[in-house]
């Protein structure tokens, strides 16, 4: 799927995902998270990677293998990013901050997250979600 | 986002629902709580029993308004927080900053307390 840079087209790649969810049985809970969590990265490659310049678009995969995983993959067409620079917003001197903790939601909602240059100059994040044969995708304490 | 504003006692009660997410309940929220300050509203409760939808942009909305509301010498607080809402909270130790309450009758007072 390719998005236009714009955030109401963040509504239909998350419409897409709750359909793809639904169909391979994937519990409800678990489907709100990822979904967040692609929310969030699609937020992410339309604000910070394309700087919501019309002439660029965010593209993006969603699999899901029933009972193993569900992955995604967000690629914007912007200048790349360096995600050591995220500070943590958890810490006391940024907890007031009204910004910086998208990155943070994504990697306490999904197993693995993995940002790499993109084919496209800009940055690809790759998201995974393991799924127990119910379709549950489990969130552990020790994510906390 | 709709939302629907209410005065009880001298607290102004946002009721919210739907979605505050990037690009639309975020700004609407700013400019609700931007609103009752230019009104000389600075106990401003938010109701968001009906919030279905939050993302990072709109915790960070709600951030911003309670650090501007309070800089301005008055409060924030929130109302009816939404499991899923409250676990966002949580994750990001948001919860040690607002003040949340089941009841709005407890709420409404706490601001006088």
């Amino acid at each position: 799927m390719q998005l236009l840079s714009s955030f109401e087209n963040i509504e239909i790649a998350d419409g897409m995902l709750q359909e793809l969810c639904s169909t391979a049985g994937v519990e409800e809970e678990t489907t709100y998270w990822v979904g967040m969590a692609l929310r969030e990265a699609l937020a992410n490659a339309i604000k910070h990677g394309n700087k919501l310049n019309p002439e660029k678009r965010v593209h993006v995969l969603v699999r899901v293998d029933p009972g193993r995983e569900l992955c995604i993959e967000v690629e914007d067409e912007g200048e790349g990013f360096a995600p050591a620079d995220v500070v943590d917003p958890t810490s006391p001197e940024n907890l007031l901050r009204d910004s910086g903790r998208g990155i943070f939601y994504i990697r306490h909602f999904m197993d693995t997250v993995h940002f790499s240059p993109g084919e496209r100059g800009g940055t690809r994040v790759e998201l995974i979600k393991r799924l127990d044969k119910a379709g549950q995708g489990g969130f552990d304490e020790e994510r906390d | 986002m709709k939302s629907a504003i209410r005065e009880v006692q001298d607290v102004r009660v946002l009721d919210l629902e739907g979605k505050i997410t990037i690009g639309s309940g975020d700004v609407q929220l700013r400019q609700l709580v931007e609103e009752s300050l230019q009104s000389g509203r600075t106990k401003i409760l938010l109701n968001l029993k009906g919030v279905t939808h939050i993302d990072s942009s709109g915790i960070g909305e709600m951030v911003g308004c309670y650090t501007t509301v309070a800089r301005r010498g008055g409060a924030m607080k929130l109302l009816n927080l939404p499991p899923k809402i409250n676990d966002l909270l949580q994750v990001t130790q948001l919860i040690t900053v607002f003040d949340v309450f089941d009841n709005e009758g407890e709420a409404v007072a706490s601001f006088n307390a």
